[in-house]
């Protein structure tokens, strides 16, 4: 290149002009100079770098054999705790590790210290010819001309609705994750509504036993399910749906719009636990700060304020339970849900 | 701590510590002569001496926030009816008498010795009935059953503490710590009573026996150990990604270096 320090503007060779192409141009560096290896000139380092991939190699029959120590002496000694479990565990893992490595680094070093370093120059193939080109739009042309797909609308046609009908069954597939041999609608009636109703107890989860309103001390929170869920039809998905948090604080510090007045026992509230985000279940409960956090996506609902999101991408509110108590003090939900619980869908409104 | 020995000589401290005595006493003897049953078995351990020994502890150490007759001030609350069990559990982890203001008291080094904490916790049981510190049988995990400890674990405890008991972060800087290394009896009063904002578990939430499963659990994990290798805090994918990002990654660029230099 030219030596830029001197000279001006106004002399060639300082700016480059449109017919200065061969000044843009890198001459051809060519191959670094080959250097020779320690092990190429010196046979020490060649035997010691022999010995250096041996021991890898080594060390990767050592690891083998770990894995069956590991595996046949550790492995039975009969009943295992957790702890000799552990140390089988890191055992079988260590051995498989080193004998894969040792095969792995022992090939790579070989190779970068004994085997031949010269360097080759393979030119790239040539690129193809016009009359290569041409050869293969005769071949296409050929067989748009042999099958007379041109000249035969008829099978063009069909062939189009066939291929195009022919993914639909899959996406229709999906309707067979459902297994209850419901129709959309009901599917989407099956998401508003829970197995609470009027009259049925809240009771403890897992045990089922029912809740007195005198159980609920001031700042307690009971993870509660309905009554008789263990013998419902699909439990598991009606105890998705209708699980709640029966928490109790004090009725002056609680908001409470109008409709609402009677839907709490002297302080004892209960909520749906399905975050109305994506429906992870919510019990993070503060019993000072009277915030309620979902451990998914942090979002917070204030359980002074009906539970009304403060902080997070939680949509809307967790729907509240009607609750009063019964004849003989035990908690009982008044109806259903008034709304349907966990995240929005479609149908939702 | 200071405002308090500074108005220690102030010439009606003696009167008020008189009126508040004469008080006290008399409640308890009020007290003790009408309590039901329930109650009297909570606050027999305590004798009339550590009653005493521990109002002169409250008032020098814990009065400043938590009001000179435990009724409460601004800075604390009311310690009226919390029971011998939240004493005994703040106190005896040493978060109490906290340190400075924060999202939440933290566990550190005990200020007092057991019988210190016995008088304090003898003198906040007398002000009201609340759960008392548990006895040896609930607290012995030979007698639980740690299957369904863990089935009442996973239900109450373990959106918080999280499945394997590591702990976990809740809102504006507070978090429920790891239940690893925390005492038998320990866990039981926390369950009790619900300490700072962890909600109460009472025994008609979760029986006794149901705590000591609960104990049982914990106590069995513990010493199980994690059967899948370093469990790096329990704490989930947080620490795991940074493990792998950092060893994992750290580890495959060093062998790509290697890979691509030329031997010497």
């Amino acid at each position: 290149m030219g030596d830029h320090s001197h000279g001006s503007p106004e002399e060639s060779g300082t700016v480059a002009k449109a017919d200065d192409v061969a000044q843009d141009r890198f001459p051809d560096p060519g191959l670094p100079p080959h250097r020779p290896r320690l092990a190429d000139r010196d046979p020490r380092a060649a035997k010691r770098h022999e010995r250096q991939v041996a021991l890898l190699f080594t060390i990767s029959i050592i690891g083998t054999l770990f894995f069956f120590v590991a595996y046949f002496v550790l492995g039975h000694l009969g009943e295992m705790t957790f702890a000799e479990l552990r140390v089988q565990n890191a055992a079988l893992g260590l051995g498989t590790a080193f004998a894969m490595l040792g095969i792995g680094v022992g090939i790579v070093h070989w190779a970068k210290t004994l085997m031949p370093d010269h360097e080759l120059v393979e030119q790239r193939h040539e690129i193809s010819s016009e009359k290569d080109r041409q050869d293969a739009v005769d071949i296409i042309d050929t067989v748009i001309e042999e099958t007379g797909i041109k000249r035969r609308p008829l099978i063009r046609n069909t062939l189009i609705g066939a291929i195009a009908l022919a993914p639909i069954p899959a996406i229709f597939m999906f309707r067979d994750l459902d297994r209850t041999g419901k129709t959309a609608h009901q599917m989407i009636e099956q998401m508003r509504h829970t197995l609470w109703d009027t009259g049925v107890r809240l009771t403890r989860d897992p045990s089922g036993t029912p809740i007195k309103a005198s159980d609920v001390q001031l700042g307690s929170a009971f993870h509660v399910i309905p009554e008789g869920l263990e013998n419902a039809e699909n439990m598991l998905n009606e105890k998705a749906k209708a699980v709640v948090l029966l928490m109790r604080m004090d009725p002056q510090e609680m908001n409470i719009s109008a409709g609402r007045e009677d839907w709490h026992v002297d302080g004892i509230v209960a909520y749906s636990k399905i975050c109305t985000h994506v429906g992870c279940p919510i019990a993070l409960y503060e019993q000072h700060t009277h915030h309620l956090l979902c451990p998914c996506h942090q979002s917070t609902f204030d359980l002074a304020n009906e539970c009304k999101v403060i902080f997070g991408p939680a949509g809307h509110a967790l729907p509240q339970l009607p609750i009063t108590v019964d004849a003989d003090g035990y908690l009982v939900a008044q109806s259903d849900f008034h709304e349907p619980v966990g995240p929005s869908y479609w149908e939702r409104g | 701590m200071k405002a308090l020995s500074k108005k220690r000589r102030h010439p009606l401290a003696a009167v008020a510590l008189l009126l508040f005595g004469l008080l006290v006493t008399g409640s308890l003897y009020t007290a003790a002569g009408s309590v039901s049953e329930a109650k009297a078995a909570d606050t027999t351990s305590a004798s009339v001496t550590d009653v005493e020994e521990g109002q002169k502890l409250f008032v020098a150490n814990c009065a400043t926030c938590h009001g000179m007759s435990a009724e409460g001030t601004a800075d604390g609350p009311s310690l009226i009816g919390v029971g011998a069990a939240a004493v005994d559990f703040q106190v005896g982890t040493g978060r109490m008498p906290m340190q400075m203001q924060g999202p939440q008291a933290q566990a550190k080094p005990v200020q007092f010795d057991d019988d210190q904490i016995s008088q304090l916790s003898a003198y906040v049981a007398s002000l009201g009935a609340g759960p008392a510190i548990p006895d040896e049988d609930s607290l012995d995990t030979t007698k639980g059953d740690a299957a369904h400890g863990g089935t009442v674990f996973r239900v109450n405890c373990a959106m918080c503490h999280n499945a394997a008991a590591g702990g976990g972060a809740l809102t504006r800087g507070k978090f429920a710590p790891t239940l690893a290394g925390v005492s038998e009896k320990h866990i039981y009063e926390a369950m009790a009573t619900g300490p700072q904002n962890m909600p109460v578990f009472n025994d008609s939430n979760i029986t006794p026996d149901e705590k000591r499963d609960v104990i049982t659990f914990l106590k069995t994990i513990e010493a199980n150990g994690s059967a899948g290798g370093a469990a790096l805090g329990n704490l989930g994918p947080v620490a795991e990604g940074l493990f792998v990002w950092t060893a994992g990654l750290g580890i495959i660029i060093a062998f790509t270096i290697w890979l691509t230099s030329r031997p010497s």
